[in-house]
């Protein structure tokens, strides 16, 4: 059977297992945040958070510490200065974010231009899930498994906090607690997955599953299984065509979630209320 | 230890430069129902937001069941439907889970509902007779449903204390009248309930207590003490034409 072949037959090699393996953990991962970022209306925080790692990337290689540690206190710091500047100027908080995030990813690209190769700029860029080492796949598996446990495990409290924020306060929950730690688990996430889609198309990723199930249910649990199967999905397409056809998997991941998003957006109007 | 189910002393509250509350004290009791009027801007919604620890007084003190707020809120002495809830209503969630919110506060984040949860908001959506609705999605009903809704998860939160901001706006007189009904109604259940309201027609029927509010609480009382021309008059600064006073 060609078809079984042209699923397993790549699957023997090492790098491709892993790049499946990581692809498929980084899909599911963010298209579960994606059901609560779009929700909460944070796509265009999502954008300048994933922009604003360039800068914390770079630095972080240039002292030879890992990645991760560098890009998550870069997002961090932009979301502390994104969130200063709008609560002491009357500067509209898009303006700010785009502010904010373009003077990161400039200064991260002055840096690179620099001191790194523009082979390695490309990577971080676009990402390049074939060339995963095993430690980064390590990394990133189990980075983003923990964000999707937490995110799971207080499942209930994140959709207060998108829903009804006040009804958390009023009930004593520690609302503002719970920003910082979504805000933490987005940065975490997008740091965890740039070596698979890298800087400018993650944020895709965090918005199109979500959307696309959003269009299709009226229920959150069902909204995170289509979000989360479509993404998955889509990575699993990213990867393989990489592999048979030598393109980029992150723009064939992305790709193929803005397919399926307009498919069923087509879908949804010749079939109104046919779903629920 | 006093008797009172709310209990604002001297509190004051500005935002910025503007002073929206000032000295503000009132002892609310146990099972009545308060009409709290007042102009646009007057501190009504300000009032009800310090009772619910949404925002800080600059001084004095609120205490919620003999609870200063923090504690009252960790118990859920008392529930607050707001004013226009800020709540997107194309969100993907049913009647039944967003009363299933007010059980947060009792339960451990981590557990599903219980099979008592899950009593309790049968029970809150029978209350308001929205049980027949609890599996449609929230932005599918009308303004009054909706609001029956969010006064169904301020039960099933078991809140001794409903504090409701302005609940009629934007509602025809049907909502509205079937809506008194069930204030009325949990009233006699035992339910201390706090209204924010600008019906003044309907208060001397509904409300056994009346506030009046002017950036403090001009009066406090009985509604046949307090419901008179010359307070109502002195509170909307003499602008009342089609109100009469027996």
């Amino acid at each position: 059977m060609p078809i079984i072949e042209f699923i397993l037959e790549p699957l023997q090699y090492a790098f491709m297992l892993k790049a499946v393996i990581v692809s498929v953990v980084v899909g599911a991962t963010l298209a579960i945040l994606s059901c609560f970022l779009i929700l909460k209306g944070w796509a265009l925080l999502g954008d300048a958070i994933s922009h604003a790692v360039l800068p914390g990337v770079v630095i972080a290689y240039i002292v030879g510490i890992p990645f991760g540690i560098g890009a998550f206190l870069a997002a961090m710091l932009s979301v502390v200065l994104i969130g200063y500047i709008k609560n002491n100027t009357k500067i509209k908080e898009d303006a700010v974010m785009g502010i904010v995030f373009t003077t990161f990813f400039a200064f991260g690209i002055m840096l690179i231009s620099k001191i790194v190769s523009s082979i390695d700029l490309t990577h971080v860029l676009f990402g390049e899930v074939l060339g995963i080492s095993t430690e980064s796949a390590w990394y990133t598996c189990i980075i983003l498994g923990l964000v999707s446990l937490v995110v799971l495990i207080f499942r209930r409290v994140f959709t207060v906090f998108c829903f009804d924020p006040t009804h958390g306060q009023v009930l004593g929950m520690p609302m503002t607690l719970v920003h910082y730690v979504f805000l933490s688990l987005l940065a975490v996430s997008i740091t965890g997955s740039i070596q698979t889609v890298g800087i400018i198309l993650v944020i895709a990723m965090l918005i199109t599953p979500g959307s696309t199930a959003f269009l299709l249910t009226k229920r959150f649990s069902t909204m995170l299984w289509i979000a989360v199967l479509a993404s998955v999905f889509s990575s699993l397409v990213g990867a393989y065509a990489s592999y048979h056809f030598n393109v980029a998997t992150g723009g064939t991941i992305v790709f193929v979630q803005g397919i399926i998003f307009m498919l069923v957006l087509i879908y949804t109007k010749l079939f109104p209320e046919t779903y629920r | 230890m006093n008797q009172s189910a709310i209990s604002l002393k001297d509190v004051s509250v500005s935002y910025g430069s503007k002073q929206v509350l000032k000295d503000t004290s009132i002892d609310i009791p146990y099972h009545t129902f308060t009409g709290v009027i007042g102009m646009n801007g007057a501190g009504k919604s300000t009032m009800f937001k310090v009772i619910m620890g949404l925002v800080k007084p600059d001084s004095g003190s609120v205490t919620i069941c003999d609870d200063p707020v923090r504690i009252a809120q960790k118990h859920g002495h008392v529930a607050y439907v707001q004013q226009s809830e800020e709540v997107d209503w194309d969100f993907p969630i049913s009647v039944d889970e967003v009363v299933m919110m007010g059980r947060l506060g009792q339960q451990d984040v981590f557990k599903t509902p219980t099979t008592e949860d899950k009593e309790q908001v049968k029970q809150a959506l029978e209350q308001v007779k929205m049980l027949d609705h609890k599996d449609h999605q929230i932005g599918e009903l009308s303004g009054g449903q909706k609001k029956r809704v969010f006064v169904a998860r301020a039960l099933a939160q078991g809140a001794e204390i409903l504090l409701l901001d302005e609940p009629f706006a934007g509602l025809d007189a049907t909502s509205e009248r079937s809506l008194i009904e069930l204030f009325i109604r949990l009233k006699k259940d035992g339910k201390t309930i706090v209204l924010a309201t600008h019906d003044l027609l309907s208060l001397p029927d509904t409300c056994d207590q009346v506030a009046l509010v002017k950036h403090t609480v001009i009066a406090h009382g009985k509604t046949k003490d307090v419901f008179t021309k010359e307070l109502v008059t002195k509170t909307f600064d003499g602008l009342l034409h089609n109100l009469s006073f027996d």
